[in-house]
């Protein structure tokens, strides 16, 4: 009927227009300014292998958008939308630059160095203690990891250095530890009783050029933790690898593994409101520790007029 | 016609050799226009060991000048045309802890070319080069411990900082050729032994920036390059 055509032309109009806006836009959203979160480009799968655990890297995409990319960022170059309210900030994992590794100075870490850095979390951080995710979850995430870096196809990780067996905790193990702290100048960072408080701590920048402190050994209660664990077996790997991407060396080149353990002893002393086994020596030795002297090697009864050479230092 | 094939043969066989042989030098000044900022002094009173090196006390070495405006410490390389990226030289080069500074204040490596970090001083530094095309490694040197021995893989320029003493600051430059020089004195530079060919010549200053320059050099020639760079204000 003529009253009925103009308006369903109206209408018709009406959704055609719509439905070029409509068009247009979306066509417009596929050309969306270069603002915004990109999902990361189509990377090779990894795999990561702790133990028995095989990890893919495919299976972690969820998790990793889930849990990590609010401060690692989805391109996990550490720049997600948490992180400037963080110190220190995340790990930026394109760079493949880690604290905490069983692994020398300046190579990657293993994947087992991974797992358990992401289970443990950081402390003093806040990086999470992820143990609450299942342990297949969790490899998954170290091999997605993997996919940020192309260093991760190109390197082996490094092999892990040897931790020796602990010796016994005695008064004189910390004797020699302290006076390796002194002799190695661990206290013009971290002070003279360990508090971070030495004369280089206020200039200390880490790797991105951000302040950072050394470690605080005094404070923390009876929970005092290192940033990469806190067993003595894990302080051993801290200063014989050094925290990289942080002003801390490896001591790897120039301490002996023996000597290695005198300094774990004496820096648990350090700790002075931890329970330790380290601790209850000292207080047995009345709270001094007394100066170390060399253990002088037997001369050995032939014509061999040479001194004997005691232990190394 | 023989003859003249004879002749023609004479005359490549005793030119040719020639050609072979030719080597070419490319050299000049490197100078800055504008002020540049004033070197500050450094105070080392917290390493007194270092202190007492001085005299006077020492100053910051980011931009370092000559007489007549000579631009000191740039790298000037062949970074096109040089061909010889797989010859590492053999020996190795020395960077040196001394007076809790760095000498030299830029050291230039052949990739792969092996690297000896000296402590000469009393007191432990950390060396740590801040690689990242690298690996970025740190160690800790203690005062007579043996020389730290490493090297790097890529080209690069690397920062390079001791943690302990926060004014110490040098560079590694790594690069793919061993056609280098380092500008010092009267910021003058010298690229020897280039055979005939093409080439571009970058030079490099850690605050300045990079300049690069196109030159081709047919036989033993000289060729005159100079490069200015702008000072900054701060």
């Amino acid at each position: 009927m003529n009253g009925l055509k103009p308006t369903r032309n109206l209408l018709g109009a009406a959704m055609g227009l719509a439905f070029a806006i409509a068009v247009s836009a979306l066509a417009f959203a596929q050309d969306a300014p270069d603002v915004g979160p990109h999902p990361p480009q189509p990377v090779k799968p990894m795999e990561s292998h702790i133990g028995k655990l095989t990890g893919h890297s495919g299976a972690a995409k969820m998790n990793f958008r889930r849990y990590c990319a609010g401060c690692h960022g989805e391109l996990g170059d550490g720049n997600g939308e948490n992180a400037p309210w963080l110190d220190p900030k995340p790990r930026d994992f394109t760079i493949a630059t880690f604290k905490c590794r069983s692994t020398p100075t300046g190579t990657l870490p293993t994947d087992e160095d991974l797992f358990k850095s992401i289970g443990r979390g950081f402390t003093n951080s806040n990086m999470p203690i992820w143990n609450t995710l299942a342990a297949q979850e969790r490899a998954d995430l170290v091999a997605f990891i993997k996919t940020f870096s192309e260093r991760w196809e190109k390197e082996k990780a490094g092999d892990p250095i040897q931790v020796p067996a602990e010796p016994p905790v005695t008064i004189e193990s910390i004797a020699h530890g302290k006076l390796l702290f002194t002799k190695l100048e661990c206290w013009k960072c971290h002070g003279p009783q360990g508090k971070g408080d030495g004369p280089s701590a206020a200039t200390l920048t880490d790797s991105k050029d951000q302040p950072i402190r050394p470690y605080n050994f005094a404070a923390g209660g009876d929970d005092s933790r290192f940033k990469c664990g806190s067993t003595n077996q894990d302080i051993y790997k801290i200063f014989m690898t050094g925290v990289d991407g942080t002003p801390m060396p490896s001591f790897n080149d120039v301490i002996k593994p023996n000597d290695a353990w005198d300094l774990v002893h004496f820096l648990r002393t350090l700790q002075v409101h931890r329970h330790s086994a380290e601790n209850e020596v000292l207080q047995a030795a009345h709270g001094v520790i007394p100066p170390y002297t060399e253990p002088v090697a037997p001369t050995p009864a032939s014509t061999d007029n040479k001194s004997p050479s005691g232990g190394g230092n | 016609m023989l003859r003249k094939r004879i002749v023609i043969a004479l005359v490549a066989l005793i030119v040719c050799p020639t050609l072979m042989f030719a080597a070419g030098t490319v050299s000049g000044k490197v100078t800055f226009t504008g002020t540049p900022v004033k070197p500050k002094p450094i105070d080392m009173s917290k390493e007194p060991s270092c202190a007492k090196e001085h005299a006077t006390p020492v100053t910051t070495e980011t931009v370092v000048t000559g007489p007549n405006n000579a631009l000191e410490n740039v790298v000037v390389y062949i970074s096109a045309g040089a061909n010889d990226e797989g010859q590492v030289p053999p020996q190795a080069v020395t960077f040196e802890q001394k007076g809790c500074q760095y000498l030299p204040h830029v050291l230039v490596m052949h990739t792969n070319q092996e690297l000896k970090v000296v402590n000469d001083d009393q007191t432990s530094h950390n060396i740590h080069p801040l690689a990242k095309v690298n690996r970025e490694w740190n160690k800790s040197q203690p005062p007579g411990t043996p020389p730290i021995s490493e090297k790097y893989e890529k080209a690069e320029f690397i920062s390079v900082k001791c943690n302990v003493h926060p004014w110490m600051h040098g560079w590694f430059a790594v690069l793919n050729t061993s056609h280098y020089d380092v500008s010092k004195g009267d910021g003058g530079f010298k690229l020897p032994n280039l055979p005939p060919g093409k080439y571009t010549i970058t030079a490099w200053h850690e605050d300045y920036g990079t300049q690069t320059a196109d030159v081709t050099i047919t036989g033993n020639e000289t060729k005159d390059v100079d490069f200015t760079f702008k000072a900054k204000a701060y």
